[in-house]
């Protein structure tokens, strides 16, 4: 089998016992995305001789007796929204073209450390605002399973480089479903961890309370893994938890659900939804139910007004976290041309650097915070999420775990929905409530829909800091799914 | 026009409030790491948190959290259990991120009050909140004839102040100050600043803008309840100035007033130079600060016995520490407020301590060191002179090594950076003669050259006496002990006292 071919956990093992270099495995990936990469489009800035450098300094580092992780040679591709040191860091915005960070993001630093290889910066929705990398200001993303339609977003660059084999492992960052709805329409696996589980700092911030960095993979122990290699405290990130926590690799190889409570959420399916997309989640939950689990219905009412609730509270965030793309320090600058005031040029650069979606979302959050509405939106979207954390915890005490399908529909169709925001954000609709309370939550391969045969995703939502059940309940479905599928859900995609 | 301060305040009466800015002395800024040393080369103590690079991320410095609650317990302010930062949003190119982080609707500290002095009577000036968040870069106009932006050629930023942590204290409004307005502004200030100097969390240095004042004014018809509309005038840099800024605008606003006009509520600006405010942009047109709470940030919750622990180590305070101080002095109301205005009760305190008798401590520092600070324009203890020198220069005076001309010389010699007060003694030969063959041959000396007056003493003018001592004075440059010259040349005239 080719080494593209194989999980992040095989080449690991293969890099350590010295079966292969890590610039072999790495010029494999570099090969495969020169040849998938014009048609897929997953990456914005791609260095063959950086990347194969860093793969060559590991290799000595591991000949040389150092003790890296499990992943050591392995090559990764980053979000383009984590700053690197070595290579631009855009997050898909034209006011960021050309920015080089004097500094490492804590996720692109810790993996760095351990050896990963990164083989470049993907694409994703401007500042991670969209569903589909449509609102990219470079290109849009395909999915690979079907060129036409979107990878979603906005980790969509990260979720076809996976799902394409041009990379075994990926960053996300999930601020609303941004991970987990683009592994669930290119049948991989997405992790959203516990908000603050890992560190932001480094992150190009979109909504400070809400964004979580976190890993794509083929497997769910390939995305304990990575995740364990860039979690825990970060004196940098003052909202990043000090406390410990279950291992989830060791979760990942415990595919056992006998005994665990499965809670079906009752408001999470039904009108709006997919036939095809309902009728794997069901198969997945009757699975659950032949493993040994106890699967139980749970009602959380205000799930179906996260979404608008979210949509206050992130463009809020929003509006004032990109106040910073001035043209003052770094970035783009327009109309600087020593007749115009500082305003005036502040004014221009942004006119021309920020992208419609990006626009809407500063003016939505720009009138949510403004004296007089702070109360009635902002304010009112705050107690929301309150109530949101309390029907969590309610629904966790009837269950271990929380399922979903992980959005209502399958890959929509490049061009469908740009200019139906509406359209577009609902496809987070299912994902949202899991940011709005900071709870971990995972999307697995669940098989394909009937009507278009593309990938369905399961959500397995679970308490704060208890990221463990989502791998533990997620490789138990990837192990009894890929039995009766004779191997992984993306051996079936067409185009690869 | 302008009404006569007299004159306004027999038609007015002014409601006064102060906002104050601390900059804290710690050691690093207030959401990153870096330094915060006063006048670096610019832009030498950033990085990606204060810079506001994409991605970069505050974490609170806890030391000056632990400044804000000591400065709020001196103020006799409740302490809040649980408060958050919050973001103040405003585009302006030396604040980095294009928003402040500061504290809204949830102050580190509230409620609480100060004591001053004013003309004798003691003023409550109520403290309404006392809080926490960062300073700005500093933008420096070029070109253009006023220095302030419009009009400017260009501008240039110095991000080394960005994010040095800023106290902000803010009274509630204070009525009833009548015609000492202006000086009750000021006691607060000066109140203030020794406050933050006794904690020792800022060197509230005015020139350097480590305390800044915003002065609030506004005028109420004599006898009225409700009050007027207020302005607020920024850029009030020194404690002259704050109090020269209430007595220009009570004018200024009596003026309009009385002239049957309205004042506006507005920004004002003080200018240093002719003592008057002008029109800064009108508040009407102020800015919507979209304040929400920081999400980069967790809730500061300070642990309750630790805020107790704070309050029961807080140093002795200004107000106390003066009275005590007066008393084992033995000085005056007036003696104390002239070393209190010349900023002289520390340095003072701390020659004492080192073995000077108070009065010779008090003598030197408000006598020929003041008067040095003065010419020079330069703050009493930042003179090149410690309270060590000057018990040293004390104790030589004492012991009859120098008198009191001889020490003024070797005060002029430390200053000039001529070494410590011995050393300065010794380059400069400037101990008292008490050689007495040395001193008997100048003073034969001095008797020779005036017989004349010499023989006026013999016959018993001894008042002649002081013209031959003098003499002797000098002729030894002043290096002579005056009392043993005047002994010997009696003896030597055969005569007696």
């Amino acid at each position: 089998m080719s080494l593209i071919r194989k999980t992040a956990a095989e080449l690991g093992s293969m890099i350590a016992a010295g079966e292969v270099s890590s610039v072999e495995v790495t010029e494999a990936h570099l090969d495969r995305m020169a040849e998938v990469e014009p048609k897929v489009q997953a990456f914005l800035h791609v260095d063959r001789e950086t990347t194969i450098e860093q793969a060559r300094a590991v290799d000595t580092r591991l000949r040389a007796g150092e003790k890296l992780g499990p992943l050591a040679g392995v090559p990764i591709a980053h979000k383009d929204i984590f700053t690197t040191r070595d290579m631009p860091t855009t997050a898909a915005s034209k006011i960021l073209e050309g920015w080089r960070p004097p500094y490492d993001a804590t996720v692109t630093r810790r993996l760095r450390e351990a050896g990963l290889v990164i083989l470049g910066k993907t694409n994703l929705d401007e500042f991670a605002m969209g569903s589909s990398t449509e609102n990219s200001a470079y290109h849009t993303t395909r999915n690979p399973w079907d060129l036409t339609k979107v990878p979603g977003g906005s980790s969509g660059g990260s979720s076809a480089a996976v799902a394409s084999y041009e990379a075994p492992l990926s960053t996300g960052t999930d601020t609303g479903g941004s991970i987990r709805q683009p592994a669930s329409v290119t049948g991989i696996v997405g992790m959203k961890p516990t908000y603050g589980g890992s560190s932001r700092y480094g992150l190009i911030a979109f909504a400070s309370s809400l964004d979580t960095p976190g890993p794509f993979a083929r497997t769910v122990l390939d995305a304990a893994l990575l995740q364990e290699a860039f979690s825990g405290h970060d004196p940098m990130d003052s909202t990043s938890v000090d406390a410990p926590v279950p291992s989830v690799v060791e979760a990942a190889r415990h595919a056992d659900v006998a005994g665990m409570r499965i809670g079906v959420v009752k408001e999470l399916a039904g009108d709006g939804y997919q036939p095809g997309v309902l009728a794997r989640y069901h198969e997945a939950v009757q699975l659950l139910e032949s493993l040994g689990a106890k699967v139980v219905e749970v009602s959380c009412p205000s799930f179906t007004t996260a979404l608008y609730a979210y949509y206050l509270v992130a463009p809020s965030e929003c509006s004032s976290n990109l106040a910073r793309f001035d043209a003052m320090r770094y970035g783009l600058r327009v109309g600087d041309d020593g007749t115009r005031s500082a305003e005036e040029v502040m004014a221009l650069t942004r006119a021309a650097g920020f992208g419609p979606e990006v626009k809407r979302r500063i003016m939505l959050g720009t009138y949510a915070l403004s004296s007089g509405y702070y109360d009635a939106y902002y304010g009112q979207a705050q107690k929301v999420r309150t109530v949101i954390s309390r029907e969590f915890e309610a629904a966790y005490e009837q269950a271990d775990v929380l399922v979903s399908p992980t959005t209502p529909t399958t890959a929509f169709a490049i061009g469908e929905r740009v200019d139906d925001p509406m359209a577009m954000y609902l496809a987070d609709l299912c994902t949202i409530p899991s940011n709005m309370a900071g709870n971990a939550a995972i999307s697995v391969p669940c098989g394909l829909a009937d009507e278009d045969g593309l990938p369905v995703g399961l959500q397995i939502m679970a308490p704060v800091l208890a990221d463990d059940r989502c791998y533990r309940v997620g490789a138990a479905v990837e192990q009894a799914l890929e039995s009766r599928w004779g191997g992984p859900l993306l051996k079936e995609a067409p185009s690869l | 026009m302008t009404m006569v301060y007299d004159e306004a305040l027999d038609v007015f009466e002014p409601v006064l409030g102060l906002e104050t800015h601390v900059e804290l002395g710690t050691a690093s800024k207030m959401f990153c790491g870096c330094r915060t040393t006063f006048g670096a080369p610019p832009n030498t103590q950033v990085c990606p948190t204060c810079l506001a690079l994409p991605g970069a991320l505050p974490t609170a410095n806890a030391m000056a959290i632990e400044s804000t609650i000591r400065i709020g317990l001196a103020l006799n302010c409740s302490i809040a259990e649980w408060c958050r930062f919050a973001r103040k949003n405003y585009f302006y190119p030396d604040m980095p991120k294009n928003y402040q982080i500061s504290q809204y609707d949830e102050p580190l500290c509230f409620d609480g009050y100060v004591d001053v002095e004013v003309d004798g009577e003691t003023v409550r000036i109520e403290i309404e909140r006392v809080h926490l968040e960062e300073d700005t870069g500093k933008s420096t106009h070029v070109g253009g004839a006023t220095g302030r932006i419009h009009g400017a050629d260009y501008s240039i930023v110095d991000y080394n102040r960005a994010g040095i942590p800023l106290v902000e204290i803010v009274t509630k409004p204070i009525p009833g100050t009548d015609r000492l307005a202006p000086e009750a502004a000021r006691a607060y200030v000066t109140e203030l600043r020794e406050i933050m100097r006794s904690l020792g969390v800022s060197d509230v240095r005015m020139e350097e803008g480590s305390l800044r004042c915003d002065v609030n004014v506004s005028l109420m018809p004599r006898g009225a309840s409700e009050w007027g509309t207020r302005t607020e005038t920024k850029n009030v840099n020194s404690l002259r100035s704050v109090e020269r800024a209430v007595r220009s605008e009570i004018e200024r606003q009596a003026g309009v007033l009385a002239g049957g006009g309205k004042i506006v509520q507005e920004t004002r600006h003080f200018h240093e130079d002719t003592g008057t405010t002008t029109s800064g942009r009108s508040k009407e047109e102020a800015q919507d600060y979209r304040y929400f709470p920081e999400p980069d940030l967790v809730p500061i919750a300070p642990d309750p016995a630790w805020v107790s622990e704070l309050k029961a180590t807080l140093p002795e305070l200004p107000s106390v520490r003066r009275k005590r101080l007066q008393a084992e002095w033995g000085l005056s109301d007036l003696d104390m407020q002239a070393m209190r205005n010349a900023d002289a009760i520390d340095l003072v305190e701390a020659t004492v301590a080192v073995g000077a008798p108070p009065a010779d401590a008090r003598k030197w520092w408000m006598g020929e060191l003041a008067r040095r600070a003065n010419e020079t324009a330069t703050p009493l203890a930042d003179l090149p002179i410690t309270p060590d020198d000057i018990a040293r220069v004390t104790k030589l005076v004492t012991s009859g090594a120098l008198n009191d001309k001889l020490a003024r010389e070797v005060l002029e010699g430390v200053l000039a950076g001529e070494g410590t007060p011995d050393e300065v003694v010794e380059k400069r030969g400037l101990r008292i003669v008490n050689d007495e063959g040395e001193l008997s041959a100048i003073i034969d000396q001095v008797l020779a050259d005036n017989a004349d007056v010499a023989d006026k003493v013999r016959s018993g003018k001894l008042a002649a006496a002081g013209a031959l001592v003098g003499g002797v004075m000098r002729a030894s440059k002043g290096k002579a002990d005056a009392a043993r010259a005047r002994q010997l040349i009696l003896e030597k005239l055969g005569v007696s006292e």
